[in-house]
């Protein structure tokens, strides 16, 4: 039998600090809400599908704001959507991530000039912790963009404030 | 089936004046060109006739011919006064496999159409469309209101040639 059984079967405490299984807790089980806006979304369908397989990092979609920790932008964002996703964003509890997928939701991507109807950048409406680049990026680089995520979630702390 | 020649021939004699005119010599297929205030009586014509039955109005689309003259405001950007906006119909008949196109040219600056909403129902979110971009509004549509553009979007008609955007949207800044 190994070390953590013994511990387990002995007297049922492990002994950790209050961050570090805060943090674990929260990175292994990142909800998104699941929503979906242009060619994006189709490249974040193929990450949650079975090949890339994003339940493997604890990411399932959860079909309400009020249970999701995480929301991918995941597309173009129009002006008539920005206000719906503020919206979202404000229903969902803290402690609450942000991921901008693709170059649309950065910064506008090929309608940055001539896009009456697109907001240049979902971060001109609420805070972003992880740019992910790309038209549209590849499942592995959604993967990688949550993984910066999650690095990010480690290194938080109760005394700071968080994004 | 018919020719274009053919129909045009028989809107003349039913319709006289309200018929303008036919343009043979476009690049695309010829166009016969309408009284907006008469498009939804010939529009009927043309579905119910026995030998023209054009069943499906395959699209509707608003056009800015920007053919005004254009003058220059204060901050330096083009406004067109006077010329025309126009409404193309693309119709299609599935019995007698004919097709024709129809346009209606109407005034910049007071922009009315007769709705064909009454005669194929698909010309409602077309209509619609034509209304938020360019700015063409149909006479006797049942809601004719915005389609694409939020609701509350004041700042005009985005297709048109001289359409400025604003600098902000609901506290949103637009530009890039």
């Amino acid at each position: 039998m190994g070390l953590l059984d013994k511990e387990f079967s002995d007297d049922n405490i492990v002994i950790a600090k209050v961050d570090d299984l805060l943090n674990w807790a929260r990175l292994s089980s990142i909800w998104q809400l699941g929503f979906g806006l242009a060619c994006c979304a189709i490249e974040m369908m193929a990450t949650s599908a079975s090949h890339y397989d994003f339940d493997r990092f604890g990411v399932i979609p959860r079909n309400t704001p009020r249970q999701a920790d995480a929301i991918i932008i995941s597309g173009t964002v129009t002006l008539k959507m920005a206000t719906r996703i503020k919206r979202l964003y404000e229903q969902m509890p803290d402690p609450k991530y942000i991921i901008s997928m693709g170059s649309c939701a950065n910064c506008g991507g090929p309608y940055w000039e001539h896009g009456y109807h697109v907001l240049k950048g979902i971060d001109r409406v609420i805070p972003v912790d992880v740019y992910v680049p790309g038209c549209p990026p590849r499942p592995e680089a959604l993967l990688e963009g949550l993984l910066k995520l999650q690095e990010k979630i480690r290194n938080e702390s109760l005394r700071t404030k968080s994004a | 089936m018919k020719n274009p020649e053919e129909i045009f021939d028989l809107l003349k004699n039913e319709f006289k004046e309200a018929i303008i005119t036919f343009d043979k010599d476009t690049p695309t297929e010829p166009i016969i060109l309408v009284d907006p205030h008469q498009i939804k009586n010939v529009c009927l014509f043309l579905r119910d006739n026995p030998e023209l039955k054009f069943d499906s109005l395959m699209v509707l689309s608003g056009v800015d011919d920007a053919n005004g003259t254009k003058v220059k405001d204060e901050d330096g950007t083009d406004v067109i006064n006077g010329g025309t906006l126009s409404v193309y119909y693309h119709l299609h008949s599935v019995y007698l496999k004919h097709k024709i196109t129809l346009r209606v040219s109407t005034p910049r600056e007071n922009p009315q159409v007769e709705s064909v909403e009454s005669v194929w129902k698909s010309a409602d979110w077309h209509e619609r469309e034509a209304f938020d971009l360019i700015g063409i509004v149909f006479l006797n549509h049942p809601n004719l209101r915005r389609i694409l553009m939020p609701y509350d979007w004041e700042a005009g008609h985005p297709l048109r040639k001289d359409y400025k955007n604003p600098e902000f949207y609901q506290g949103m800044k637009v530009p890039y």
